[in-house]
């Protein structure tokens, strides 16, 4: 199996805080790995790591090495912008921008330089239906992002940065305030869409780790404790920790 | 004794009510004077005739014109000079001694008296650089004491805009700019307008600063260089000398009713401009 994004040796502190704590993990070309810990565990500053939204905190010291398809993104010669195109992020919270629906989805296409209305209007279709939405809003592209229901939003947050055409696509907790139905929706989305994606799906949800994952991971502390096959971790965990943390012990 | 929770509710929520309705009475009150006294001598001729005899009779129409040229162009020169600066200072520098000290100059600016601004043009716009009495100096005088008010009410726009918005623009791809341009003005566009709006009322209504530097000529200003009368300085004359208390009423009533309705058209425009934002 090929591997898609290559972390070495990677330690990460805000201040005197080390967070990541010397982590190397590979994650494979077109499966979805979950990364799965409880908070203050590394895993959502892990993947800020690799979309570079990291840039925006302040005070972050950073050393090792992150690379994708082979290619170095930490160093100076990586440029922020083109990273971001390859590397879609679904954030935990459904962020809209406050504008329609068609243009919450047109955004990222439009900053690449796409003006055609048709060629716009495709990528907007495809997404939304990628994303599992299409069929709920297609008769009201124009109506505001900000009508939509909490589920509906999160749906169209993954089907903006389905637009960008990425490679990789990170969801940091995308379903932690969905109900099930809504939920259920996004892990079927997912499902369909690794064929064609790398996704990376940080979860505090055990449960759905072990439904719709390939591989998972747990971190614990800044640590990566185990990583394995997601039927390993799940039916044979090699740690006590990993353990207790799927049968709920601590978390 | 305790007094019942709901009871002090009550008694708040009714001194509350009187505190908001006082406020606006006097405005009502401001306003009705006006009217009353200068409807009756408000017709299409005071508004569209040249003034004659001082503005003893006839229009104020070169007023009207010398309001709006005045208004307008202090905006256009003020507003993207104050939009700019209070997004460098929101957006690309990090709170520091420097931001600090310029942020306390623009505060200090506001709170100079418009005199000041005043004999300030006077001196520089019209003898230093020789622009004279003219419609220039009174517009370069005005911009300059807008500016604050710009800078500050977009500043605070500009800062009340989520972070998160942000970042969402960033991570699908936009640069800084991209994302000041598209999602941050944007969105702080209606308290933009604000600072805009209170602006507009600043420079349609100040008398000192633009006596000073635009001169007071009846004449129509047909150049940046002549010589105009604002509404406010002419109300200002005619009142001051006594040359004629109903003309002044009249003017000031123009004054007023232009001012509402430059409002209600910005929020208007604005409100349309900005559904495709919302």
């Amino acid at each position: 199996m090929n591997t898609k994004i290559a972390i070495e040796r990677l330690r990460l502190s805000f201040g005197k805080n080390e967070v990541i704590k010397n982590i190397s993990i590979n994650v494979y070309h077109n499966t979805i790995t979950g990364f799965m810990g409880p908070s203050g565990s590394g895993k959502s500053t892990l993947i800020s790591v690799i979309n570079k939204m990291i840039d925006f905190e302040d005070n972050v010291k950073i050393h090792g090495k992150v690379s994708i398809d082979g290619i170095d993104i930490l160093g100076n010669s990586s440029n922020p912008v083109s990273l971001r195109r390859r590397v879609g992020t679904v954030f935990a919270v459904p962020i809209p921008l406050p504008r329609s629906i068609f243009e919450n989805i047109a955004y990222g296409p439009r900053l690449k330089g796409i003006s055609g209305r048709r060629e716009l209007h495709n990528i907007v279709e495809d997404s939304l239906k990628k994303a599992f939405l299409w069929d709920e809003v297609k008769d009201r592209l124009n109506l505001s992002a900000l009508k939509l229901s909490g589920g509906q939003q999160q749906r169209l947050c993954l089907a903006r940065t389905l637009a960008l055409k990425p490679e990789i696509i990170l969801l940091d907790e995308p379903c932690s305030g969905l109900d099930p139905i809504s939920t259920a929706k996004i892990e079927d989305a997912l499902n369909e869409l690794k064929s064609d994606y790398t996704i990376v799906l940080v979860s505090n949800n055990t449960k759905q780790i072990a439904r719709i994952t390939d591989f998972a991971a747990f971190f614990y502390m800044g640590e990566l404790i185990e990583y394995n096959t997601t039927d390993r971790v799940f039916t044979t965990p090699l740690e006590k920790q990993t353990e207790d943390y799927i049968q709920g012990k601590f978390g | 004794m305790r007094i019942n929770p709901r009871i002090i509710n009550k008694i708040v929520e009714m001194g509350l009510n009187i505190q908001a309705f006082f406020t606006v009475g006097i405005l009502v009150v401001i306003v009705a004077i006006i009217f009353f006294k200068g409807f009756p001598y408000l017709n299409p001729e005071f508004i569209f005739a040249f003034p004659d005899d001082m503005g003893r009779h006839g229009g104020i129409f070169p007023s009207i014109v010398g309001t709006i040229q005045l208004a307008l162009l202090s905006i256009v020169f003020a507003t993207p000079l104050g939009v700019g600066t209070a997004i460098f200072l929101t957006e690309y520098t990090r709170e520091s001694t420097f931001t600090k000290l310029i942020r306390f100059g623009v505060e200090s600016l506001a709170g100079i008296p418009s005199i000041l601004y005043g004999l300030f043009g006077f001196i520089f716009f019209v003898i230093k650089l020789k622009m004279g009495w003219s419609l220039l100096a009174g517009v370069l005088t005005m911009t300059i004491m807008i500016l604050p008010t710009i800078i500050r009410t977009s500043e605070e726009a500009i800062r009340s805009v989520p972070r998160q918005l942000r970042i969402v623009s960033y991570s699908l791809s936009a640069t800084k700019w991209e994302t000041i341009k598209k999602v941050v003005i944007p969105a702080a566009a209606p308290g933009i307008l604000t600072g805009i709006m209170l602006s507009v009322g600043r420079a349609v209504g100040e008398t000192a600063a633009v006596i000073f530097t635009m001169g007071s000529s009846l004449r129509l200003p047909l150049s940046l260089m002549d010589s105009g009368r604002t509404m406010a300085v002419h109300f200002y004359i005619l009142a001051r000398e006594g040359i004629s208390m109903e003309k002044a009423y009249a003017t000031a009533l123009v004054l007023v009713l232009s001012i509402l309705s430059i409002n209600v058209l910005a929020y208007y425009v604005m409100h349309k401009a900005m559904s495709k934002y919302s």
